[in-house]
């Protein structure tokens, strides 16, 4: 008796029903919100693919006929922006050349201040801290005049090195407090043990500490490569037009008052200034949700 | 003459207003297992980080083979120190681990190789050696960073708690591999727990703590013995000693109808005593039965609760209204409301001042 009820009975793991109610929910849910999100992107990438003849059609859903890559073409190198008609590229390098100095100078010294305000505590280093964070909660629109003057009395006002400074001077608070609140809940151990075998605040940091804090390097290197690919103000304010970044000179072909609004460039170099920060979440979507959750234990 | 490997002068310790160790002196003879126990937040591990260099102090100086290196860094010291949770590197494999130290001291790498490997022979770690601590078993791991102390070849070792996250078995192991490494080391080792068989069985001598005072620094016999106050003939020993409140009078100590004659006792003082005492006995010291014609006095008592636990049986009484335990032999046949006789020695008893709470 018992021995059939082994054997008919419930065995190994639980069936899963692929049409739960709780799969309908969960997967309609995502499918209705990925739409929401993809259909824009759609328009844009069918938009920027026709001719303008088709586009003046007017339908926007309907697939290009005629694909032309024409549009991609003249937002990257033949739009005009304000007195220049070398289209995007321009914006693009100089993106390139304010991102990576920027990117590289404020991750460096986030990571470093927050090791130090992690490990190696001073007399008002807590309030330090405080400070550091009143920062965030600063509207930057307070501070752009001020900021302006400043750089202009340093001889940087309208130089890249100027917005570099900037973008890390602003980076500053939000990452520093990503690195700080990942490094104390490293163990306070490891870092006594590195002290006794002799290794100082560098050989700690270098040889220690990073190795085992990729997850938040990588978030924070998204947070500013994203925040500062997507800068407008700081880039309309403190640069030159020559300088301006991609962002900047995206607005002005696409808000140019002068002849016909060209949709399909328009949609093109939007594309095209978007790619990067799409490309990095794109490739390091994973590793971003593992370093949130990893800073977000601790305080 | 014993050198003193340690030496602790007057230390004080604060964490802003709280003040963890106050004017402590402490020393540590040369080749000494010297075990700090006390119970949970007492300051042991404070004490060892001063030593270590790992905090700064508030006040007095820290002498390490007769050099004053109170402002020297943790390096410097010649001291090495193995942490409860082992604390290992863990983006290093074990080789990396044992010569992360000897490669900030700018070692040669022919010294650095022959340091790991004597002491991975000396830790029976030899096949770990490219293993990262992450696949390693608790016990292997603190064999790794014992091994991190070994090679950069200090004087002095410290431990802080390094056994309390193995389990029991792995933990009475280990216990005797330190002990058979001591011998072989010869270093002064400084060792931090709050278990009292680790206390025991490594102990040279043992620094009992309380409140960030040493409250008596002896060797385990002795503490065990001849306790030098009420707090530490409390905390050692299990279960611990009974205490039975009284008065001494022309050399019998008296307590309800209890009367003990104490003329014999080995007074810590010399001079005998008058006025409130207290009796301790410790429980396993109680003789019962055949033992009772060896005993200096008797009493009879009811027990209220036997505990058999195969090798001795612990009967729980009260004598002269205060609670009162004591062991008997594991085949002894008693239950609960049995009268017992019971005697003790006054070889094996201690009196203590209740105003003062030391021993007599
Ligand atoms: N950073 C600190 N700031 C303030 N107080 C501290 C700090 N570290 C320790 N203390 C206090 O100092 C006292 C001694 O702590 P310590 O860590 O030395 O205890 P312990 O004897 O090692 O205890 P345990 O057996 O639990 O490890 C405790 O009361 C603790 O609360
Ligand atoms: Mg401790």
């Amino acid at each position: 008796m018992t021995d059939t009820a082994t054997l008919t009975g419930p065995t190994g793991p639980r069936p899963k029903k692929a049409l739960s109610p709780r799969n309908i929910m969960l997967y309609g849910t995502l499918i209705v919100v990925s739409l929401y999100y993809l259909l824009p992107l759609y328009v844009m990438i069918v938009t920027s693919l026709k001719g303008m003849p088709e586009i003046r059609l007017g339908n926007i859903f309907s697939p290009p006929v005629e694909v032309t890559f024409q549009p991609w073409v003249k937002a990257w190198a033949e739009a005009c922006t304000g007195i220049n008609c070398d289209g995007l590229s321009r914006g693009f390098w100089n993106s390139v050349r304010i991102l990576i100095p920027s990117v590289l100078v404020s991750v460096s010294i986030a990571s470093i201040t927050g090791y130090v305000l992690s490990m190696w505590r001073f007399k008002g280093s807590e309030i330090f801290f405080a400070i550091l964070l009143l920062g965030a909660f600063i509207p930057y629109q307070v501070l752009l005049y001020p900021v302006v003057i400043v750089l202009r009395e340093l001889g940087l006002y309208g130089s890249l090195t100027g917005l570099v400074v900037v973008h890390t001077i602003f980076g500053m608070p939000i990452n520093v407090l990503l690195f700080r609140n990942y490094f104390v809940t490293l163990p306070e151990e490891l870092f006594k043990a590195a002290r006794v075998d002799g290794a100082g605040f560098w050989r700690i940091f270098v040889f220690i500490i990073l190795p085992m804090s990729l997850p938040i390097f990588v978030v924070s290197m998204i947070i500013q490569v994203t925040g500062i690919w997507n800068d407008f103000l700081f880039g309309v304010v403190y640069t030159r037009p020559e300088n301006y970044p991609m962002t900047v000179q995206l607005n002005n072909i696409v808000n140019s008052v002068q002849g016909v609004q060209e949709y399909n460039v328009n949609m093109a170099a939007t594309l095209l200034t978007g790619l990067v920060p799409l490309t990095v979440y794109f490739f390091s979507g994973k590793l971003f949700v593992r370093g949130i959750a990893a800073g977000a234990v601790k305080g | 003459m014993t050198k003193n490997s340690v030496e602790i002068r007057n230390l004080d310790l604060s964490f802003g207003a709280v003040k963890v160790l106050q004017n402590l002196d402490l020393d540590i003879h040369d080749g000494e297992f010297l075990v700090l126990l006390g119970s949970s937040g007492c300051g042991k591990s404070t004490l060892l980080n001063c030593i270590a260099g790992l905090l700064e102090v508030t006040g007095g100086q820290i002498f390490i083979k007769g050099h004053n290196v109170t402002w020297k860094e943790p390096n410097e010291r010649g001291i090495g120190m193995v942490f409860q949770s082992y604390a290992l590197y863990p983006q290093m494999t074990v080789r990396g681990n044992l010569s992360f130290g000897l490669k900030n001291a700018r070692m040669p790498k022919p010294e650095i190789e022959e340091r790991v490997k004597r002491a991975s022979e000396i830790l029976q770690i030899e096949p770990l050696l490219d293993r990262k601590p992450g696949a390693l078993s608790g016990g292997q791991r603190q064999r790794v960073a014992i091994g991190r102390a070994l090679v950069r070849d200090v004087d002095v070792f410290l431990f802080d708690e390094p056994l309390s996250n193995l389990d029991a078995k792995l933990r009475a192991d280990l216990r005797v591999e330190l002990k058979r490494l001591h011998e072989q080391l010869d270093n002064t080792m400084i060792y931090v727990t709050h278990d009292q068989v680790e206390a025991m069985t490594l102990a040279d001598r043992i620094a009992i703590m309380k409140d960030g005072k040493i409250m008596q620094l002896d060797s385990p016999a002795e503490i065990y013995n001849r306790p030098r106050n009420l707090y530490v003939a409390g905390f050692i020993g299990s279960p611990a000693m009974n205490f039975i409140e009284g008065n001494i009078a022309g050399n019998t100590f008296t307590s309800g109808d209890l009367s003990v004659p104490v003329g014999d006792y080995d007074y810590m003082s010399g001079g005998a005593h008058d006025g409130a005492a207290i009796l301790g006995v410790r429980p396993e010291h109680v003789l019962t039965d055949d033992m009772l014609p060896s005993a200096d006095m008797t009493a009879k008592v009811k027990a209220d609760l036997v505990e058999p636990m195969g090798a001795d049986t612990l009967v729980w009484t009260s004598l002269e209204g205060h609670p009162f335990r004591f062991r008997m032999d594991g085949q002894a046949h008693v239950k609960s409301g049995d009268e017992i006789t019971i005697g003790f020695n006054l070889t094996r008893i201690s009196l203590f001042d209740p105003k003062t709470e030391d021993r007599l």
